[in-house]
């Protein structure tokens, strides 16, 4: 099984450009590709990757990137930077679910995980231009990826 | 002569902590000349920005203090503002929201028993590295608190930050069936957290008590969560929750941004798990008293370090209570009654799983809050803390610096403390001179 999990917060502006990956590509995705919207705590990720042969993440980030930016790490191979994916002091965030499911053995052979950097993160829905603009070239970029594996 | 030696153990970022902070440590001579656990985090002025509010807005506004403990704020906000207005919300629409603040209970101790404190004792950095030794732990810690946010998100709308709860009741009562979907995760929470008690019972305690002054809310035959008609101590206090401001009082210490509680003519007391145990035991569900006694807990446990065996009880009555809850529960004729603000001032306590909780609301007859006064139990606790590092490291001083730093972390960790609710993360220095 092939997974694909857009992850946000859809009332949080750009927060929301994981989720809109994930509804492009609902409407496209090839036969085989579970697409999964989360929109619940990190940690609970885990539960996506049970049973998938590979999966891809797609999360909003804030590095101080370009707006729009794609950064696309190998998961892996690859410990994620915490600071790209933190969250919280709370809670683990995406990079300490990743870690603790590969310290569990519940990491797929294959995790791609790719961050839109954001450029406001206030209430609302709408994205801003450049994040829109780079949801659609991810999605793209993405669907043929998924269907070449 | 004497030698005056000054040492100093310095630890920039202690982990596992909700908030930041830092603490500070001196030794002069071998003795433990300055304590202080310093909360730099930035004051984020919630009690200001409720001035002007609409009375229904406390809860929502103050949900967002605490992304680990929203519900206990929703709590002790809408019970401060009912009992302002002379409503009392019981039946079914009570027991569906202690429901809802057990899930908050089951997610919190269960990430803090086994996430944040576990790694203490079992000797590891992170719940990280202790998954690699002990899958099976962590994996029953995931487990326990997707129980917890199942609860929270059929009752409160979602698991983080819910919705659902308002002044004089609910938005939305869910129904039987929705509850009922809840069971099976929960039956299988149960079992885990009983073998939890039993697992953490056999870790390594270091051999220390406090004698400090322990209160909690209490109620008539049940164990303290939403809601409890009195304030209860160790020591003999018994009072109403409006009695609260005339027996504690805060101060502003020159080294954190949370104010410090103390009993009002001075000393420390303590809130939380221990607190709640030593007071209520008798009102746990008789399965967590059989887990209690199975792992040789009897009320008052006095050692903090223990405090990790109290959690695992309360997170066993709390899924056990859950389960009964459920069981119990009948569809309310109406999700919330009407509530009509006027003019005065209402107090309002609930057990957040680190501690009690006080909210005190001033309001006018519109509804527009006047005043807001917010107490979280890591607030209450700070004295306390220090006092017990002070101990911890004066009998501790013949270890490693590396290891005394650890030490005294893990101290830390025993209350569990929410440094965002008190003002967020903690830093260690330890001055030896």
């Amino acid at each position: 099984m092939l997974r694909l999990v857009g992850i946000g917060n859809r009332w949080r502006g750009d927060d929301g450009a994981g989720l809109a990956v994930a509804a492009l590509l609902s409407e496209r995705a090839p036969a085989g590709v579970d697409i999964v919207v989360h929109e619940r705590e990190p940690v609970e990720l885990i539960e996506t990757f049970d049973g998938a042969a590979a999966v891809w993440l797609v999360d909003a980030v804030r590095s101080g990137a370009p707006p729009g930016t794609v950064h696309r790490i190998d998961a892996s191979e690859h410990f994620l930077p915490a600071e790209l994916f933190s969250v919280s002091t709370h809670r683990l965030g995406l990079a300490g679910a990743i870690e603790l499911a590969r310290a569990l053995g519940r990491l797929p052979p294959r995790v791609i995980v790719h961050g839109i950097e954001g450029e406001r993160f206030e209430a609302g829905e709408e994205l801003s231009p450049a994040v829109e603009a780079a949801t659609r070239q991810l999605a793209a970029t993405l669907e043929a990826e998924v269907a070449a594996c | 002569m004497s030698e005056s030696r000054t040492k100093t153990i310095r630890t920039d970022t202690l982990a596992r902590v909700e908030g930041e902070g830092a603490m500070h440590v001196r030794i002069e001579s071998g003795r433990v000349t300055e304590v202080e656990l310093r909360i730099y985090e930035p004051p984020r002025f919630f009690e200001a920005f409720l001035r002007g509010r609409d009375f229904g807005e406390a809860v929502d506004i103050t949900s967002r203090i605490c992304g680990i403990c929203p519900v206990a704020y929703q709590m002790s906000a809408v019970t401060a503002m009912e009992s302002l207005c002379g409503v009392t919300v019981d039946g079914p629409v009570r027991e569906l929201r202690r429901l809802l603040y057990c899930g908050e209970w089951i997610e919190s101790h269960a990430l803090h028993i086994f996430m944040l404190h576990a790694p203490d004792f079992l000797g590891f950095d992170s719940a990280v590295a202790m998954a690699r030794e002990h899958p099976a732990l962590v994996t029953d810690a995931l487990a326990l608190k997707k129980a917890g946010n199942e609860v929270m998100r059929v009752i409160g709308g979602r698991e983080i930050h819910p919705v659902n709860l308002r002044v004089g009741g609910v938005h939305r009562a869910p129904s039987k069936r929705e509850l009922a979907t809840l069971t099976n995760g929960l039956e299988r929470a149960r079992e885990i957290a009983v073998g939890a008690v039993a697992l953490v019972a056999n870790l390594e305690f270091p051999d220390y008590e406090q004698d400090v002054e322990l209160v909690a809310l209490a109620e008539p035959g049940r164990y303290p969560i939403d809601a409890g008609p009195r304030i209860v101590s160790t020591a003999g206090l018994d009072i109403t929750p409006p009695e609260y401001p005339d027996h504690f009082v805060e101060s502003h210490v020159p080294w954190s941004h949370a104010l410090h509680s103390q009993r009002v003519g001075g000393g420390s007391y303590l809130v939380g798990p221990l607190a709640r145990f030593a007071t209520s035991f008798e009102h746990l569900t008789p399965l967590a008293r059989e887990a209690a006694a199975g792992a040789g807990l009897r009320p008052p446990e006095r050692n903090p370090f223990r405090s990790i065996v109290v959690r695992a009880v309360e997170l066993v009555h709390a899924v056990d209570e859950a389960i009964t809850l459920i069981a119990e529960y009948e569809e309310p004729d109406a999700p919330s009654v009407a509530v009509e603000p006027r003019a005065g001032v209402g107090h309002g306590v609930s057990e957040a799983p680190r501690g009690l909780l006080y909210h005190r609301y001033e309001i006018d007859a519109k509804g527009t809050i006047l005043d807001a006064t917010i107490i979280p139990p890591t607030s209450q606790n700070q004295t306390a803390i220090e006092a017990d590092l002070r101990a911890v490291v004066e009998r501790s001083l013949e270890l490693p610096d590396a290891e005394l730093s650890r030490r005294c972390e893990q101290t830390i960790r025993n209350y569990d403390p929410c440094i965002s609710c008190a003002t967020h993360f903690l830093t260690l220095e330890v001055d030896r001179c």
